[in-house]
């Protein structure tokens, strides 16, 4: 297929040209650190009444006595060898700790993308379809209460309705129950590992466990989409080929979902990429509040206490998401838009 | 035709009134329209912009915009009233009953779907067939509407596809379910002369094999002319007059058809005859002196050539001459490289070979991103083809005029810049009130003028003209060829006509150039050249101009 291997052709060719930023990133956050106010060594000793000497042995162990540009290479060298170094706050190599955490984050903000994409859509539709109704007004108060109330506001609301009015909401702490045993990990999304294993108990404890915080994360970005599809489908709708199609005579259906809608749908995967990658590094109050073992809360916590590697590795991980969304958003594009291959 | 009185029409129109809400409040768009067709006819609507043609169009097959209504008035099809129809009967009459084309074919097509699967789309929506029966009757369909190799086209997408057949599949979609009426709305607008001519006579012959009644609307009297057997005229709402053409051309009624008919350039018409008497502006006469000796070519451009970044070639080993106060025309169809030589001309793009000289001085060298600062620069000026888009909409049309002053000529804000700009105002016929206004806020016409003011303020020795007039009616375009012929005479200037409509640049031009991808096919002194074309190419490009049959003697 021609236009499939034009796409994949394209997305290579992006991605290559994304690896001068990716390295611009490393080196950017690897010198934004140092500058930073905070002394590793001083945190990391015993104690507050710890010698000068101590934290002089210690900033050597750590490699801080060296000059600039050689603890830059010697952290490139790293890099390149997939040793993200080393954690102080747990003591365990960084890229372990992504690695542990990342299913976390990527499962909720999935998640919540997902809700936000399935309930934005059709509402930007409904409100394209009517413009100046009460339903297209009704969208726009809805959307505007959604990006007006702040994350961990909304988030405590929604616990405050769900699990202490109503009680239809788990206890808002982590992934789990601390006590459910836990399916061998597979991918590291509970709800598709608690799937594998056959165990349909798990699988529902999980996903009540994801429900708020994912609500509370969609919330948030059900706005932009929202917004996007409604402006995107009014263009669409007004455009000749809708005229065309109504002019043969094609069912309501048929005009507004394959014509109008398919047309339309290109402005809100642009946004939706964009919004993923937001989520993903924003959503460190939902981690927060709803004590979510993400990567996010994790680099805060991090950068507090002047942890640099944890702090960098994460920084590097969020860009080489969204270099790898930008790529996926560019085959969407590709598969959605025949004209995008040509150009 | 026998016994015709006898037959029903197939669709009759009563006093239609359209109005539109706008912020503005009501516009009432049509005024009490009626007309009636026979079934099988094809009957023209002929207008300028704002006549209410499409709307009218638009009306009968109810696919006007939100802000439309039909406020009065009767549309009975095949004796049945379906003025307020809606909801199931009209999905049965869309497409069924009645079908349209559209102006822009490209945009008139779903960009992310196959032409087939459009096609099929058409087909499925009214009659009971499976997905591969319909396939194969777009397939059929295709055929019908000549597409070469319609295999292979058949999953194609538009904008992989030429102008002229994305008309072809808005035909084949159009008459997919066979309707008994057609409405054309411009369809051939904004296509090439030959390739008007093909879809014209393609659809023509359609609707004759297939008997489908056929309402024709354009701006153009001539296509009109050639493809209807009667002709209705339309201005601000109203039918003014309606008649079979020969009539309408020769015998005009309604002083408004008359303007019409005069404004339309033909093959024998000269500039002066365009616009009535009242309205002509007197043409000083010149006495041409010839140059004194040793006078260098205004323009000399020798064996020129682009090749674009993407290895195609958009003109290839092209040379020409002007002298001083010359006019030369550069025709030819789309892709043919006429504007991409005009740009190179006024040094917009860099030639990828050749030389152009400009009063002895060679230019070719400088590139085109550093020509403005070129003492050069002010000799060779543009009129674009959009007068709409070449106008910053953030500038008054003072600012426009001024601008070229303020960065060519050096001068500064104040009342000689004021002066100058007012003078060029008066001599495109700009009225002075006007200038503080917008684009937006001016008419095409308008907005045509202030494009030309702005181009002649620094006193330009070559104007180069890109399709100037394209976008105009043809009255306006009358008003706006008479006014540059005007100034050409009074400034000697010299002018590079690009146009794709033949009959304005042989009344406009001394000299033609005909021009086929990226090469001279014929050149010559205008009138002689259309007379007697000498390739087959030009002698095609003639034909294919719908011309109005010359009163019988």
């Amino acid at each position: 297929m021609g236009t499939i291997g034009a796409t994949l052709l394209r997305a290579g060719r992006r991605f290559v040209s994304s690896l001068p930023a990716l390295f611009g990133v490393l080196v950017f956050t690897f010198l934004l650190m140092r500058v930073l106010p905070g002394d590793p060594a001083v945190f990391f000793a015993s104690g507050p009444n710890a010698g000068k000497e101590e934290i002089e042995v210690i900033r050597r162990q750590l490699g801080l006595d060296k000059p600039l540009p050689n603890q830059l290479a010697i952290y490139l060298y790293d890099v390149g060898r997939g040793n993200l170094g080393r954690s102080m706050m747990t003591g365990q190599a960084v890229a372990k700790d992504l690695k542990e955490r990342l299913p976390a984050s990527l499962e909720l903000t999935l998640t919540a993308l997902l809700i936000a994409l399935v309930t934005a859509v059709p509402l930007g539709v409904l409100a394209a379809l009517r413009p100046g109704s009460l339903v297209d007004h009704g969208v726009r108060l809805f959307c505007s209460l959604g990006v007006c109330v702040p994350t961990f506001v909304s988030g405590l609301l929604l616990i405050y309705v769900f699990y202490y009015l109503l009680g239809f909401a788990p206890d808002p702490t982590g992934r789990i129950d601390i006590f459910a045993t836990l399916p061998p990990s597979r991918t590291g999304f509970l709800i598709i590992d608690f799937l594998l294993a056959g165990d349909l108990d798990g699988w529902w404890a999980a996903a009540r466990q994801l429900m708020l915080p994912a609500l509370t994360m969609a919330l948030f970005v059900i706005a932009p989409l929202a917004r996007i599809t409604r402006a995107s489908m009014l263009v669409s709708l007004g455009s000749d080929f809708v005229r065309t199609a109504r002019s043969v005579g094609l069912s309501w259906w048929r005009i507004v979902v394959t014509y109008a809608l398919r047309n339309a749908i290109l402005p809100v995967i642009t946004i939706a990429g964009i919004v993923f990658s937001t989520m993903l590094g924003a959503n460190v109050l939902v981690e927060k509040v709803f004590s979510w073992p993400g990567v996010a809360s994790y680099a805060l916590d991090a950068l507090l206490v002047s942890d640099y590697a944890p702090v960098q590795g994460f920084v590097l991980l969020m860009a080489t998401i969204f270099v790898i969304v930008n790529l996926l958003v560019d085959v969407l594009y590709g598969i959605a838009d025949p004209r995008a291959t040509v150009a | 035709m026998i016994g015709s009185e006898s037959t029903q029409p197939l669709l009759e129109v009563e006093n239609l009134k359209v109005t539109f809400s706008t912020r503005r409040g009501l516009v009432e768009a049509v005024r009490g329209v009626s007309l009636s067709l026979q079934p099988g006819e094809m009957l023209g609507l002929v207008g300028e912009s704002g006549s209410g043609k499409s709307v009218t169009g638009f009306a009968i097959t109810h696919l006007l915009d939100r802000a439309g209504h039909i406020t009065e008035g009767l549309i009975r099809f095949k004796g049945q009233d379906i003025t307020r129809a809606g909801g199931a009967d009209l999905r049965s009459l869309h497409g069924a009953a009645m079908a349209m084309i559209f102006q822009n074919p490209r945009a008139a097509l779903n960009p992310i779907r196959t032409v087939g699967q459009q096609i099929a789309d058409a087909i499925l929506a009214h009659r009971r067939l499976s997905r591969a029966e319909a396939q194969a009757e777009a397939l059929s369909l295709l055929k019908a509407v000549q597409i070469r190799d319609p295999e292979r086209r058949m999953g194609a997408y538009p904008h992989e596809l030429s102008g002229g057949m994305c008309q072809r599949v808005m035909i084949a979609v159009a008459i997919s379910c066979n309707p008994s009426l057609l409405i054309a709305d411009e369809p051939t607008t904004g296509l090439d002369v030959t390739t008007q001519k093909v879809v014209m006579d393609l659809l023509a012959r359609i609707a004759a094999d297939r008997g489908m009644a056929t309402i024709l609307i354009t701006h153009d009297l001539g296509l009109a002319a050639r493809y209807c057997a009667r002709v209705v005229v339309m201005e601000q709402g109203r039918l003014v007059e309606e008649a079979e053409p020969l009539t309408l051309f020769h015998r005009p009624q309604h002083p408004y058809t008359r303007r019409l008919v005069a404004a339309s350039p033909t093959a024998t018409s000269r500039i002066e005859d365009l616009v009535p008497d009242g309205e002509r502006i007197p043409l000083v006469a010149v006495t041409e002196l010839p140059p004194p000796h040793g006078t260098p070519l205004l323009l000399d451009v020798k064996a020129v050539s682009k090749r674009f970044d993407d290895g195609t070639v958009g003109v290839a080993d092209f040379s020409m001459t002007m002298r001083g106060g010359e006019s030369v025309g550069l025709v030819g169809e789309s892709g043919s490289g006429k504007s991409t030589t005009s740009r190179m001309i006024c040094r917009l793009i860099d030639a990828s070979a050749g030389e152009i000289l400009f009063d002895g001085q060679s230019i070719g060298q400088i590139p085109a991103r550093d020509f403005h600062r070129s003492e050069l620069r002010r000799d060779i000026q543009i009129v674009f083809q959009d007068p709409n888009d070449s106008l910053n909409p953030r500038y008054t049309a003072f600012d426009c005029i001024a601008h070229p002053l303020l960065r060519l000529m050096n001068m500064r804000s104040g009342d000689k810049l004021r002066q100058r700009v007012e003078e060029c105002a008066d001599r495109v016929g700009l009225p002075r009130e006007l200038l503080s206004r917008f684009p937006h806020q001016l008419s095409g016409g308008q907005k045509a003028r202030v494009g030309i003011a702005r181009a002649i303020a620094c006193k330009p020795r070559l104007l180069v003209l890109d399709e100037p007039t394209a976008a105009l009616d043809v009255s306006v375009q009358a008003v706006v060829l008479q006014l540059l012929n005007k100034l050409r005479r009074e400034d000697n200037l010299a002018f590079l006509f690009v146009s794709h409509d033949l009959n304005v640049v042989r009344m406009m031009c001394d000299r033609t150039i005909v021009l086929r991808t990226g090469v001279i096919v014929e050149q010559g002194e205008s009138r002689a050249l259309f007379a007697n074309p000498q390739t087959d190419y030009t002698r095609e490009l003639v034909d294919a101009v719908p011309h109005i049959a010359p009163a019988p003697a």
